[in-house]
């Protein structure tokens, strides 16, 4: 569905299966499928929590958390059932790389989260894929069916005497229910309203079980860095951020696409030799490196390295993988409120700075892109978002503020541009490349 | 309510995947509503019932969730994003194309045959094939007005 790209730095380990057919289950077999859980079987549990521990592998929904170490909090004895829910709410702006995953590869997750159930002594598991993935989900139905008849999974699976079961689960829209918390509630069959932490869900999680949940992309990759080794695995990328990620290029680039690049390739290289560089002759204004939530770099501070630590050091973060180029005929002001409005329809409600905060800097940057904005509004933008940070149940208010607060501080002068009734500057500049620029 | 036959064994299915009844609701709604066209009140009572939670407290799920409805949809709903990547390519201008293409001005509007529907929705996980769109379940990427065109004219056919 999705087309494929590819570029010669391109290192594939998650990607390697992608276009040949590997959605079928004797495909998937002779391209070494199912091989990393048999290995897995007789490593038995903290051998392979090991294994991931010394793979650097960090979580790749967002906030790249050491999967191993997450792994290793679900306690060894437990009253209650534990369980493995692998992430597959993909709703972050910008992201689409679970989408190829799951299209391309999925027995790799599946073989990923009998892996992640092995380590950690669970005999359940879900795969939680987005509503609007409904051509995903059937794939991964048939894939678990495929497993299930070959005794992969179900009771004593491969033979090895471990009962597991793995079940598809599907959501119907809603951006917060990526975040763990309200993940767990969607399952449980409620409003996807995040729950109060600690407890974490290793814990206590998915019906007071502990819980290890993982995003599609981190359990994908576990199948490989088991059957390479931990330490090779954190070979491919650089010092505690071990492999690969899957690179959702977007925006104005002549080349956009899924790239999987080594964890610390340069963001202007992939931005200009990767993606080919920006569109139609125009100039990079600013990118926003990780999907929608996180802080924008300008022009100036493209030359980072594309790792979790790199990336805070530059004030922002790899997040989901999402890298949004915008060029030099965009509007800053219409960018910050477009992705404010998704904040603002996202938000839950439950707490009142994301509530409010979502709805002020809404009105606030309506306002101001209409012309009709005042000198205070620029501090109050600012203002309003600082206020929503760090005070609410969930990341979802932190993700709403820091991408604003990020926008007036680097384009203020953008923001100043618009004041007292003046038309937004970039109306001057009409739709005149190929590609449409945005509307005013 | 009796579902249809495959519904009802995708029901019986569901039930054996978690250890509570209401786990299965959120991706049975969708279920139902495709059945239905959309999330009647006879269905919520009838799910509220098998469930064994009250009908406000499916309803009460139902509003949580945007791909959820309580009102009838056209038959095939044109759900264009607007969000930012597809915003940088051109997205709001699709929008704009299809709502003139087929007559709908407001929001969710429905075609007077009530053959298409037109929606204004968040990112759908299309961004580095912007600008795009899902009629129904199926995707359209790297959209043009004339891509959009020849889109529309097929489904109109069927």
């Amino acid at each position: 569905m999705a087309t494929l790209v590819s570029h010669p730095d391109e290192v594939r380990i998650v990607s390697k299966r992608f276009g040949q057919g590997a959605a079928d289950l004797d495909r998937y077999l002779a391209l070494d499928g199912y091989k990393a859980v048999q290995k897995a079987l007789t490593m038995g549990p903290d051998a392979i929590i090991n294994e991931v521990k010394a793979s650097n592998l960090r979580g790749r929904g967002g906030a790249g958390f050491p999967a191993g170490m997450k792994w290793s909090f679900v306690p060894k004895e437990s009253a209650k059932p534990k369980y493995v829910l692998c992430n597959g709410d993909e709703s972050e702006p910008g992201t689409c790389k679970d989408r190829l995953i799951f299209e391309h590869d999925p027995h790799a997750v599946i073989e990923g989260v009998i892996i992640a159930a092995i380590a950690v002594g669970a005999h359940t598991g879900y795969i939680y894929i987005r509503g609007e993935y409904r051509y995903l989900s059937e794939i991964m139905q048939k894939a678990l069916a495929d497993a299930y008849a070959r005794g992969y999974l179900g009771r004593n699976i491969f033979g090895s005497g471990y009962d597991l079961d793995i079940y598809w689960h599907g959501g119907a829209g809603a951006y917060e229910v990526g975040e763990e918390s309200a993940l767990m509630e969607s399952l449980e069959g409620k409003r996807g309203v995040p729950r109060i932490r600690p407890p974490f869900p290793a814990v206590v999680g998915l019906w007071g079980g502990p819980t290890v949940i993982n995003n599609a992309e981190t359990l994908a990759s576990v199948p490989h860095l088991l059957l390479m080794g931990g330490e090779a695995f954190a070979n491919v990328g650089v010092p505690r951020n071990g492999g690969t990620r899957l690179f959702c290029l977007s925006g104005h680039v002549t080349k956009p696409g899924v790239y999987e690049l080594p964890l610390g390739y340069n963001l202007k290289k992939l931005i200009y030799e990767v993606g080919g560089g920006i569109a139609n002759g125009h100039k990079l204004k600013a990118v926003v490196p990780g999907g929608s939530s996180v802080p924008c770099l300008t022009a100036d501070e493209v030359d980072v390295a594309l790792d979790f630590d790199s990336m805070i050091k530059a004030g922002t973060f790899l997040g989901s993988g999402g890298v949004i180029v915008i060029d030099d005929h965009s509007c800053i002001v219409k960018f910050a409120l477009r992705t404010n409005q998704f904040y603002r329809h996202e938000s839950c409600g439950w707490c009142i700075p994301c509530r409010e905060g979502t709805d002020w800097l809404q009105k606030t940057l309506v306002r101001f892109h209409s012309g009709g904005g005042v000198a205070k509004d620029i501090d109050n933008l600012q203002y309003l978002g600082e206020n929503m940070l760090g005070r609410t149940f969930c990341p979802l208010g932190d993700a709403a503020a820091m991408p604003i607060i990020g926008f007036v501080k680097k384009f203020r002068a953008e923001f100043e541009a618009h004041l007292e009734g003046r038309p937004c500057p970039f109306e001057a500049h009409p739709a005149v490349s190929a590609l449409p620029v945005l509307s005013h | 309510m009796r579902f249809s036959e495959q519904l009802e064994a995708r029901y019986a299915d569901m039930l054996g995947h978690y250890p509570t009844r209401r786990s299965l609701l959120v991706p049975f709604l969708l279920y139902v509503q495709d059945e239905l066209g959309y999330l009647t009140d006879e269905a919520i009572d009838d799910i509220a019932g098998r469930l064994e939670l009250t009908s406000l407290e499916v309803r009460n799920v139902i509003s949580y969730y945007s791909m959820l409805r309580t009102k009838p949809a056209g038959q095939y709903n044109v759900q264009v994003c607007t969000n930012i990547c597809c915003m940088l390519r051109g997205g709001e201008e699709m929008l704009e194309h299809v709502k003139q293409r087929l007559g709908v001005a407001e929001n969710k509007g429905i075609t007077a045959d009530g053959q298409f529907s037109v929606e204004e929705v968040e990112c759908i996980g299309a961004c580095s094939w912007a600008p795009a769109m899902q009629v129904n379940y199926d995707f359209y990427e790297n959209l043009t007005p004339e891509k959009i065109d020849g889109v529309l004219e097929e489904y109109r056919k069927k």
